[in-house]
């Protein structure tokens, strides 16, 4: 087996080490990632627009910079890709709508300047529920989206080209967007490890919103280490978001070798009630006794208002996404229909034609709850209980240092199953929902994989600003454990 | 029968910064189309407001200048509809929560009675862009230069009762305005605009339904816009119609109001937190920090301008008018030591000529240090006041300081008794028959001596001295 066929297996510091200790070359490695993209692309549909020749000239420019010894940070001749809703200069950023289908951003979003800046190669924008609007990747406008793990099921959503992509090897990093738990269902129905920071730890900017006040970008790798290595790089202050939080950013790779002595565990006793599927919660168990026998202490809490929470979301996430998505009128960049007759018919047939039908559905939602007459009585009424919600997770921890729990209440499911049932398809962010809601970091790392085969992640959830604690507990997990390193057969 | 009009007024003052609310883009105006208009102002995906702190401070500065609440917690909105020119399909700008909550403002009446009006609220937001119709056949353009320059849009409870309040609560707005360095209260350019909801009822009855009327970007377009529609109300109801809640847009050619948009028609703007700006929060200190820096405010410049110089109350509100006439007058009154002297000129000859060449006093011709040296020479009598008019008009013209104008041409006041003696005796030569005329008690007739011996100084005869002189040899 050459060098180039190996590359795929190694984390992003073993990346990092090979191209700065001349194992191969940035250029060597960008290829290696290219042509599996080539080769597992078209069946996975992961990636919507692959940036082979920018990706080959930046390979080109690292690989001198490294030799000059001007670049050596940790992301330095690492290729990643992107979800494809942050914008990236030059390149089409279509957010998986046909509205944005022609769209070539003229500039990038704080994340991707960060990592184009820390000498990282982009290897092109992934698949995802169009606006980042559903839970199974099938609202894309540019094919659905399959389970690397059995191709016949979603890879969840709305990150779920990105997550498949790290499933399969097609990146070693992507960066993803959670605003109900678009990172962490998917990484957990794709075996990958992926956080969601606190909201405000990484700037918006550039990120084409869907709900401005839930929306937060984060890391999808195979390893808590990988995502360690990328948060130090992207999180922080950032003038142009006026909701990005001027805290220190600490080193998250300095304390991934903590103890877990002592650490306390709650479990809410609402996120292991009806609606959790057996078989997966059967490995929560395992995973949960695991932390127990190396010294963490579980306790049960409760979040009684945590079934409020899909509700509530439904009423916030709609009514914000029906504003934010006006911009998208035909007028001065998107779709725009054929021959308007006038100005009415310009708005109307072109937002009718460019945006997909869930899309549709949560503006229509967002549009009745901000109405005159109904506002209170849904927009408002909806923060109040997010208020709650926050509030429960605010006693909780209290109590415990972090909470553990499903991710999601099943295994990935068939593509086409859910497709027609909304509710159905909303509830599937029942267990992330809530940590949205209350701005909370949370994350998924695998655990191991449920009877019928398929894996199941942990969501872990701590407290504001704790993605450190966070990072250390899972990449101890995976000390002990190789669940993450575990690849489909086919993508091996 | 008797009818009483309600007005209120809504007025959106252009703030001025140097760049917009919620984006780093210049808000100078004349530009190229869509030359100011960055990422964040095209509305592009994935950009984000960023408030400039400067047009909070102003906010707070108007507020304070009316006694108004200034908010410590306030919150930007999302005005949601959509139009080619509001790039992204929402405006910014204050819905429940403020900036500045209720304050008043008092205006002079005709009769001299001051009038106290209510103002409600006055909330920051962002300005659309503009459609251009003419340039483009068939095809509507966009310039988004526009789009995000701060307002702050003034709204007051419908306490005037006719269009010269109306006026005169404008005017005194639009003065604070400036006086305060709020805005530049441009109101070609439509820094300073207006509308009015006009309403109809009989004293003492319930307000009657409104129109609003919108885009008043003048004085004189305020009063005739508020007038016609007063007409056009009452000649609804009086012919047994019912006034009908809508918008009417004045159109200034037409001298008419015509329907725009009825309440049916209105849009659902769909208000929320805008969840991409934090709260605007204001201590105490901060009120502190901006108040430190206000300046004397009209009001009381007038009572000090009455007090300090002795002017009349009209005198002291005419100077009071702008902070840059104000600080003219203050600079001639010291400069030449007579106060009412320094106000004749600056609200007389000043003023009229400002207004016949149709300039403000920033760009005025002639400085104070000038009109100074002007005024001296008057003083001590070197020329009289009718002189230093014409020598004022020259010095506006550009000939030079008022002393080279004096002397260039020849205009010292001749008070050489000797001299003004020999003209004297020439006319009285020459006119015998009014001589007599006058020495038999015809008295009217030394105004008609006095016109001859200044006709024959060329003006330039001290008054006072020609008069002594003439009385005496008449009287022989």
């Amino acid at each position: 087996m050459s060098q180039a066929d190996s590359i795929h297996t190694l984390s992003l510091k073993g990346i990092h080490d090979g191209v700065h200790t001349g194992k191969f070359s940035v250029m060597e490695a960008t290829d290696a990632y290219l042509d599996r993209i080539e080769r597992f692309n078209p069946e996975l549909n992961a990636y919507i627009t692959v940036t082979r020749e920018s990706a080959q000239a930046q390979a080109v420019d690292i690989d001198n910079r490294i030799r000059k010894g001007e670049l050596t940070g940790a992301m330095a001749g690492v290729p990643y890709s992107l979800k494809d809703l942050f914008c990236s200069e030059g390149v089409r950023t279509t957010c998986a709508s046909n509205m944005l289908s022609n769209f070539i951003s003229p500039y990038d979003a704080h994340v991707a300047a960060k990592l184009k800046a820390a000498g990282g190669v982009l290897l092109g924008k992934n698949n995802m529920d169009e606006f980042a609007m559903g839970s199974s990747n099938e609202t894309s406008a540019f094919g659905n989206v399959c389970n690397p793990w059995d191709t016949t099921k979603v890879p969840g959503g709305s990150s779920g080209g990105g997550a498949a992509t790290i499933a399969a090897r097609l990146a070693p990093m992507t960066l993803g967007t959670d605003t109900g738990g678009s990172i962490r269902q998917p990484a957990s129905f794709c075996n990958i490890t992926g956080i969601k920071p606190t909201y405000g730890r990484i700037s918006r900017y550039g990120m084409i919103a869907f709900a401005s006040s839930l929306d937060q970008c984060g890391p999808m790798a195979p390893s808590a280490e990988d995502c360690a290595i990328t948060m130090n790089i992207i999180a922080g202050l950032d003038s142009r978001d006026s909701t990005s939080v001027d805290l220190p950013v600490p080193d998250y790779t300095a304390n991934l070798n903590g103890s877990l002595e002592g650490l306390r565990i709650g479990l809410p006793k609402e996120f292991f009630a009806e609606g959790l599927d057996a078989q997966v919660g059967a490995v929560i168990d395992r995973a949960i006794k695991e932390f127990q026998a190396k010294g963490a202490i579980i306790k049960e809490v409760t979040l009684p208002n945590s079934h409020l929470a899909v509700p509530v979301y439904y009423v916030v996430a709609p009514a914000e996404c029906s504003s934010n998505l006006s911009r998208f009128d035909g007028v001065r960049f998107g779709h725009r229909c054929e021959n308007p007759k006038d100005l009415m018919d310009l708005y109307e047939r072109s937002r009718w034609e460019g945006f997909g039908d869930e899309v549709k559905r949560r503006i229509m939602i967002g549009t009745y709850a901000l109405s005159a007459g109904y506002y209170d009585a849904y927009y408002l009424k909806a923060q109040q209980v997010r208020r709650l919600i926050k509030q429960d997770f605010e006693a909780a921890f209290k109590d415990v240092d972090v909470i553990m729990g499903p991710s999601c209440p099943t295994t990935a499911f068939g593509i086409g199953a859910k497709k027609d049932d909304p509710i159905a398809m909303y509830l599937e962010d029942l267990y992330t929902i809530p940590v949205s809601l209350a701005g909370l970091p949370g994350m998924t790392f695998p655990i191991g994989f449920a009877a019928d085969g398929l894996p199941v992640g942990m969501q872990l959830v701590g407290n504001y600003f704790e993605e450190a604690r966070m990072l250390n507990i899972a990449h101890q997990y995976q000390q002990w454990t190789d669940w993450h390193t575990q690849v489909p057969a086919q993508f091996a | 029968m008797e009818w009483e009009t309600v007005i209120g007024l809504e007025i959106h003052a252009q703030l001025a910064t140097n760049s917009k609310i919620f984006s780093g883009s210049s808000t100078a105006y004349g530009a190229e189309p869509n030359t100011q208009a960055n990422l964040v102002d095209l509305g592009m995906p994935g950009v984000l407001p960023v408030l400039n702190k400067k047009a909070v401070e102003l906010a707070i500065r108007l507020g304070l200048a009316i006694d108004a609440e200034i908010a410590p917690r306030s919150i930007f909105a999302r005005k949601n509809y959509f139009y080619p020119d509001s790039p992204k399909g929402y405006q910014i700008s204050q819905y429940e929560l403020p900036i500045v909550g209720l304050g008043h403002m008092d205006i002079q009446l005709e009769n001299g009675d001051t009038k106290r009006i209510g103002i409600t609220r006055a909330h920051l937001e962002e300005d659309a862009g503009k459609s251009l119709h003419e340039d483009f056949q068939g095809q509507t353009g966009i310039d988004l230069n526009r789009a995000g320059t701060p307002l702050l849009e003034i709204v007051s409870e419908p306490d005037m009762r006719n269009a010269k309040e109306a006026v005169a609560y404008m005017k005194k707005l639009h003065a604070l305005v400036r006086y305060l360095g709020v805005g530049d209260g441009n109101m070609q350019e439509g820094s300073f605009r207006c509308d009015a909801n006009v309403s109809v009822r009989r004293p003492g009855a319930e307000f009657g339904t409104r129109a609003e009327i919108k885009n008043l970007n003048s004085f004189k377009f305020i009063e005739r816009a508020i007038n016609h529609e007063v007409e056009r109300q009452i000649d609804i109801i009086e012919s047994g119609g019912k006034v009908v809640q809508e918008t009417r847009l004045y159109d200034p050619d037409k001298d008419e109001t015509r329907s725009m948009r009825s309440k049916e028609d209105a849009n659902d703007y769909r208000y929320f937190p805008d969840p991409d700006l934090l709260p605007v929060e204001i201590t105490p200190a901060d009120i502190e920090a901006v108040r430190a820096t206000m300046p004397e405010l009209p009001d009381a410049k007038k009572q000090r301008f009455m007090a300090e110089y002795a002017l009349t109350a009209y005198d002291a509100s005419l100077l009071t008018l702008s902070r840059e006439v104000a600080d003219y007058f203050e600079a001639v009154a010291q400069g030449c030591g007579d106060a009412k002297l320094a106000a004749n000129w600056v609200n007389g000859e000043v003023s009229k000529t400002l207004a016949d060449n149709e300039m403000e006093i920033a760009a005025v011709p002639v400085s104070s240090a000038a009109l100074i040296e002007l005024l001296k020479r008057i003083q001590d009598n070197t020329v009289s006041n009718k002189i230093a008019r014409d020598v004022f008009a020259a010095m506006w013209n550009g000939e030079g300081s008022a002393d080279a104008i004096i002397d260039k041409k020849g205009l010292k006041q001749i008070t050489d008794t000797s001299a003004i003696e020999a003209v004297i005796d020439e006319i009285i030569a020459n006119n015998p028959g009014q001589v007599a005329e006058y020495r038999s008690g015809k008295d009217k007739l030394f105004g008609f001596f006095v016109g001859q011996a200044m006709r024959a100084s060329k003006g330039k005869a001290n008054p006072n001295t020609l008069n002594d002189i003439l009385k005496q040899k008449l009287e022989g």
